[in-house]
């Protein structure tokens, strides 16, 4: 626990930076919060850049989770475009670039977030119209690139290339997606769901290859011109954007010997393994039903780490257990999930009260687990409630389409 | 600009300016009000930026719709005057627009 006169100092200001620092202001924390992230931009919402940023529908400055002056204004010290470079866990000062003397903490918070997982070197080759997606300024790159009738390639059929794809086509271009596994949203989703988009896509006219894996890109000054797939498919491509997963940012951690295996490894109250160090949002491995797990949404972001800043000023005892949400627009299609479907034994699928609205629910050995809610907000909003608690309706219940969620 | 008074779950007023085109919601955010937390960022998804929109408004303001009626018939405390702020546009008809913000969201 922090005391009143304590700096904390938060490393990464993206979603859940952002939320640490004016969560402990509201918590009433006096002393400093320095809030600290290498992007130029004030700390913003990620997920409208692959949606109604890209489309021009929202200007950059309608993507800040506050104005840049509201942060002085509740006392926190946000440095934009400076970037942590070691952890000295001894002395407890971070180096920062463009700061000569290191900046000391009594206690340090990693909100370091992802980056999203690179193809290997000798694919890229030095092309450049090859982006990969994660920060404003690739959202800038990729808007510049697009014009109707281009071609582009989405390599990887997750979340983040599906709207990628829906966007594109949106602007008139042409539009492949590859996915190398056996099916788009394959480590995501169930194949109801996979197929429910995959018509979605394919009805919008992108052209989906699954199973299909790339082995090379060839074309001229700098510019990759056709993409060449392990089964001899070739395609002539004007673009290309890379969704196939991303990593967590956790090397700082790492150097300065921080526990970590496929996140910054925390307990239920946000803690490293040094006891002045937390983490929080997409770069944290936390234990949730029993399994270390990472998740990489915005509900993730914001939650874990308001449990962060509740935990470093004493105001909670309890471990941190969400019911994980998210939720994807593609189209005129909106896409909300709730709970978390890993491990699920079976499903099942119900209709719901308006046209195209269906809702998938997924089942382990324990009773509901997760909803994937297609343009079925009433889904989305009864499952969210039901995994909130212990109680929830059976298989046989949401499998009768006649049975009505209200009554339970 | 236009004005807009939010009354936070505590009962505290707070008068503040909000441009014209965009939300409700956003003027709550920029402003920091409490109580509106708008995880989706206003893309319809969470309804974490419910409010009760006072009687005087209703007509200007005009009843939710589609999937915003259906998040708040299944949000915490929904009542006849709910709605998701983020869905709302702010325009000049709305100079003076008054709501109260519910102690807990979603
Ligand atoms: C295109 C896109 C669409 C998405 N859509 C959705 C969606 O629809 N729904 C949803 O729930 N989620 C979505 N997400 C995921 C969501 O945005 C992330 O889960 C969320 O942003 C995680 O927040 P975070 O604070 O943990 O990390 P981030 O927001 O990534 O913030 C981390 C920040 O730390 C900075 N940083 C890293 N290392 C250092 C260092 N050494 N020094 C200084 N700064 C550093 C990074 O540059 C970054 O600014 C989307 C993500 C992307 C990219
Ligand atoms: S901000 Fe999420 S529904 Fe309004």
């Amino acid at each position: 626990m922090a005391t009143q006169a304590q700096t904390i100092v938060i490393l990464g200001a993206g979603q859940a930076g952002a939320s640490v620092a004016t969560r402990l202001r509201e918590n009433g924390h006096v002393g400093r919060i320095v809030l600290i992230g290498d992007e130029t931009d004030p700390p913003y919402q990620r997920p409208p850049l692959s949606k109604k940023y890209m489309t021009g529908e929202m200007e950059c400055e309608r993507l800040y989770l506050k104005p840049a002056e509201a942060y002085a204004a509740i006392g926190v010290e946000l440095i934009t475009g400076c970037r942590a470079l070691a952890i000295d866990r001894v002395t407890q000062q971070v180096e920062l670039t463009g700061h000569e003397v290191p900046l000391g903490y009594d206690q340090l918070v990693l909100t370091t977030g992802a980056r999203p997982r690179a193809l290997p070197e000798a694919l890229v080759n030095g092309f450049d119209n090859i982006l990969c997606f994660r920060e404003m300024a690739d959202a800038n790159r990729l808007r510049a690139l697009m014009a109707p009738g281009r071609r582009m390639l989405v390599l990887g059929g997750g979340y983040i290339g599906l709207e990628t794809a829906a966007v594109a086509r949106g602007q008139g271009l042409d539009v492949t997606i590859a996915e190398q596994g056996e099916r788009i949203l394959g480590r995501v989703a169930c194949a109801e769901t996979a197929d429910h988009f995959r018509n979605l896509h394919q009805g919008n006219g992108v052209r989906i290859l699954e199973n299909t894996r790339l082995e090379r890109f060839e074309g001229k000054d700098g510019v990759a011109e056709r993409a060449i797939f392990a089964d001899g498919r070739a395609i002539d491509i004007d673009l290309v954007v890379v969704g196939i997963g991303i990593l967590p940012n956790q090397d700082l951690a790492d150097a300065a010997g921080i526990d970590c295996d496929q996140g910054i490894l925390v307990d239920e109250m946000c803690r490293t393994s040094d006891p002045r160090i937390h983490a929080a949002g997409d770069c944290a491995r936390f234990p949730f039903q029993g399994q270390p797990t990472r998740l990489e949404s915005v509900q993730n972001a914001i939650a874990q780490a308001e449990h962060l800043a509740d935990s470093l000023t004493g105001r909670c005892v309890q471990g941190y257990a969400p019911v994980p949400w998210f939720w994807s627009d593609q189209y005129q299609c909106k896409l909300q999930i709730a709970g978390l479907s890993r491990g699920y034994t079976h499903i099942v699928q119900r209709s719901g009260g308006r046209p195209g609205a269906v809702s998938i629910w997924y089942f382990d050995d324990s009773g509901l687990i997760a909803v994937d809610a297609i343009n079925d907000a009433r889904a989305f909003m009864l499952a969210k409630r039901w995994l909130e608690q212990p109680r929830r309706p059976a298989q046989e219940m949401l499998g009768d389409p006649l049975w009505d969620p209200k009554t339970f | 600009m236009v004005t807009i008074t939010y009354v936070e779950p505590d009962g505290t007023e707070r008068t503040v300016d909000v441009a014209e085109g965009r939300s409700v919601m956003e003027g709550a955010v920029s402003n920091g009000i409490r109580g509106i937390v708008a995880e989706c960022g206003g893309a319809c998804s969470c309804a974490t930026c419910h409010a009760y929109i006072n009687a005087e408004w209703l007509d200007a303001v005009g009843p939710a719709e589609g999937d915003e009626a259906d998040m708040i018939e299944f949000a915490l405390d929904p009542r006849p005057n709910s709605r998701l702020t983020c869905q709302i546009e702010v325009h000049s008809g709305l100079e003076g627009l008054r709501l109260e913000i519910p102690a807990e969201q979603a």
